[in-house]
């Protein structure tokens, strides 16, 4: 079961990618995902307080289930204007 | 007529969102049947060519765009709250911009000049605090995502600062 997730300014830098597709088990959730992407990438790890997430562009908290298909955005702290 | 709330990559067309939010206000004061427009504030963030001491090359920047949209929706009705009857129009842009470049452009309309200027400082408060947007310093010797305020958009205490700074 894949899931799509999306990472965003310093997030996309450590992983090299904006996009992309993980498996995740059943009855997973949004904190599940984003061990599998720490697990694979350390330099993740630092962000995890800091993080804001969001499933299917409506903000979630880590303990939110997520399902096949399902889009999962991690964001970083925000500098916009 | 431009749309109210836009992340784009292309250049800022200020003028038009300031018509966009005048003629939204007039259609606003016709349907509720209160004052049209009488003050209209523009805030336009241009990029500074100097940050903390260090020369900015440039700054790129970058979104989630569909949950920006959706923040500035959020922010327009939580101006609402408190000042009935104003409009509200912002524009943020992408990409990599040069000094003095648009990056952001806030449209703030109502009858009265106390409600355009409340409502505007109130949205770029909340920009800060909520909008996914992201923004990378190229400075002279080299670059890095400047890192804000983490975002949780329904906690209160961000709210009420950010109104503490509009109306202090």
């Amino acid at each position: 079961m894949p899931v799509t997730v999306l990472l965003f300014a310093g997030l996309r830098e450590i992983v090299g990618a904006g996009e992309l597709s993980r498996p995740i088990e059943a009855a997973a959730t949004v904190d599940a995902v984003w061990r599998d992407l720490r697990d694979h990438w350390p330099a993740l790890t630092p962000y995890g307080p800091s993080l804001t997430c969001a499933v299917n562009a409506q903000y979630a908290p880590m303990s939110s289930p997520v399902q096949d298909g399902d889009e999962v955005a991690f964001l970083p702290p925000v500098s916009g204007g | 007529m431009a749309p109210r709330f836009a992340i784009t990559a292309e250049p800022l067309d200020v003028a038009a969102l300031l018509a966009t939010a005048q003629q939204l206000h007039d259609l606003l004061a016709r349907d509720r049947n209160i004052e049209g427009p009488g003050a209209v504030i523009l805030f336009v963030g241009v990029v500074r060519g100097r940050h903390q001491g260090q020369e900015v090359r440039a700054l790129t920047y970058e979104a989630y765009t569909p949950l920006a949209v959706a923040s500035f929706e959020r922010i327009a009705a939580e101006a609402g709250v408190r000042v009935a009857d104003a409009v509200l129009c912002i524009h943020h842009r992408i990409g990599t911009l040069e000094v003095g470049e648009p990056s952001v452009v806030i449209a703030a309309v109502a009858a009265h000049r106390g409600e355009a200027y409340a409502v505007s400082r109130f949205a770029i408060e909340r920009i800060k605090q909520i909008t996914p947007v992201w923004k990378r310093e190229v400075l002279v010797d080299g670059a890095s995502w400047v890192e804000g305020a983490t975002v949780d958009p329904d906690a209160p205490e961000p709210l009420a600062d950010a109104w503490s700074r509009t109306c202090p």
